[in-house]
């Protein structure tokens, strides 16, 4: 139940409500939980309310370990194999 | 679903196989870790996670499935409130087929209850502002992720002097189940793999408690196979270095403190009370009732209704799944009476239910 899905931002309204493009189907939902978030900003949506902001520099930094890691690893078996 | 941001990158298939090796490597004996989450439970099927982890990490599902959590008498109040006159019921669709001791809000709506399903709360106060001469009363179940979404629905009403939206609270909060889980130690964890979407509202700083009066390392997860590989893999090691802590491996989404405005609309509508939950009783200080100030929003003060004795439908396990004392295909039901497309319980009505994701991604029978 609580699935939420990352939409971007595409405009914003005076009282906070935001379309996307969700599935295909255009849809408006609200930012009243999310009041730092800005056009072009990927938001959670979850029950047509934005729960958080996606932060792209932690995504990228998730996605930069997960990459040194598998250097890691490969050197590793290198080393093993050698 | 291709082409996503945020989606694709953690899909990849080179860096799982990764993270699944170092899981392999660093797991000095095999460990038992809780999902909580419902979602989490279906990506790890999707995925086939725990094929690729045999052997190092048993993973069990917990009580995260709000539906599947609703006790039986609330839904037979629920029910009551659908049949009671002049009453228009908006709900989630995922309750529609969630079994009550006598029936469920499907085959009310077919015995002429008006039962409407909703995407969003705020389109359950649309419904109240379009008919007037109805009540609109909004189902409200949900953990705190979704609860403070129904708050905001609430207050919209209030601002916009709807008169005619009420809601049945049945809310609940996740920590508390954790707790009840932990205390009644019928299942023995090594850890536990942390709600990622319940964590962006109440924050990773919410589960302390665990580490601290558990010792047992908690990793908040998201719904990808690298955010949940990654998750498994800071609890192996947790484990393996007996350094219990939250570890937050979806920082894009949740930070420590979470999401305080969502925290705000919650405290200003609702008051933490003791719930009732399915396979578990009462558990102290888990649920939100709405407020005094918005008594003349509650459904269960604004109309009375007959209520009935409850009871959960014979031989169903779906309070020992819930707990994580059984996988699905221990109970006698599962896959046999109880399937799907025929559910005797919710765990099974639920597209989130544990026995749901078990029978769709195809676990056998025993024996």
């Amino acid at each position: 139940m609580c699935l939420a899905i990352p939409v971007q931002i595409q405009s914003i309204d005076s009282s906070r409500n935001a379309v996307v493009e969700l599935g295909g189907v255009t849809r408006q939902i609200s930012l009243i939980m999310t009041p730092e978030a800005e056009v072009g900003d990927y938001v959670l949506v979850h029950t047509g309310y934005a729960i958080s902001v996606l932060e792209e520099e932690e995504a990228l930094a998730s996605l930069e370990a997960f990459a040194e890691l598998a250097r890691i690893q490969a050197q590793l078996e290198l080393e093993q194999e050698s | 679903m291709t082409g996503m941001k945020y989606v694709d990158d953690f899909r990849d298939p080179a860096l799982a196989r990764v993270l699944v090796e170092q899981i392999h490597r660093e797991a000095a004996r095999p460990i038992r870790v809780m999902e909580f989450c419902g979602g989490h439970t279906h990506a790890i099927f999707r995925f086939g996670l725990r094929e690729l982890l045999a052997g190092a990490v048993e993973l069990r599902s917990g009580p995260g499935c709000p539906v599947c959590v609703t006790a039986a008498t609330d839904l037979d109040h629920a029910i009551a409130l659908a049949d009671a006159p002049g009453v228009l019921l908006a709900t989630f669709g995922d309750m529609m087929r969630v079994p009550g001791s006598r029936g469920d809000l499907q085959s009310a709506r077919a015995r002429g209850a008006d039962v409407r399903i909703v995407y969003s709360p705020a389109d359950a106060v649309t419904l109240a502002r379009e008919n007037p001469q109805r009540e609109v009363i909004f189902l409200g179940v949900g953990f705190e992720t979704t609860a403070s979404g129904i708050a905001a629905a609430l207050l919209q009403a209030e601002a916009e002097c709807i008169p005619n939206f009420s809601m049945l609270s049945l809310h609940k909060l996740t920590p508390p189940a954790t707790r009840a889980i932990l205390d009644a130690g019928q299942i023995a964890l090594d850890g536990i793999l942390g709600p990622g979407h319940v964590s962006a509202i109440i924050g990773s700083a919410a589960w302390e408690f665990l580490p601290r009066d558990y010792g047992m390392p908690v990793a908040v997860s998201g719904f990808e196979p690298l955010d949940l590989l990654s998750a498994i893999a800071a609890l192996v090691r947790a484990v393996a270095r007996g350094e219990p802590a939250v570890i937050n491996t979806y920082a894009r989404s949740v930070k420590s403190q979470g999401n305080p405005v969502a925290q705000n609309l919650l405290a200003r509508v609702f008051e933490v009370g003791a719930a009732e939950w399915r396979g578990f009783g009462r558990i102290p200080a888990s649920g939100l009732n709405l407020r005094a100030e918005f008594s003349h929003r509650d459904a269960a003060r604004c109309f009375s209704t007959p209520r009935l004795p409850a009871y959960d439908p014979p031989g169903c396990r779906c309070g020992d799944v819930l707990r994580g004392v059984i996988e699905p295909p221990a109970c006698a039901l599962y896959g046999r009476v109880c399937t799907p497309r025929n559910p005797l319980g919710p765990c099974m009505v639920s597209a989130e239910g544990a026995c749901a994701a078990y029978y769709h991604y195809g676990e056998a029978l025993p024996g």
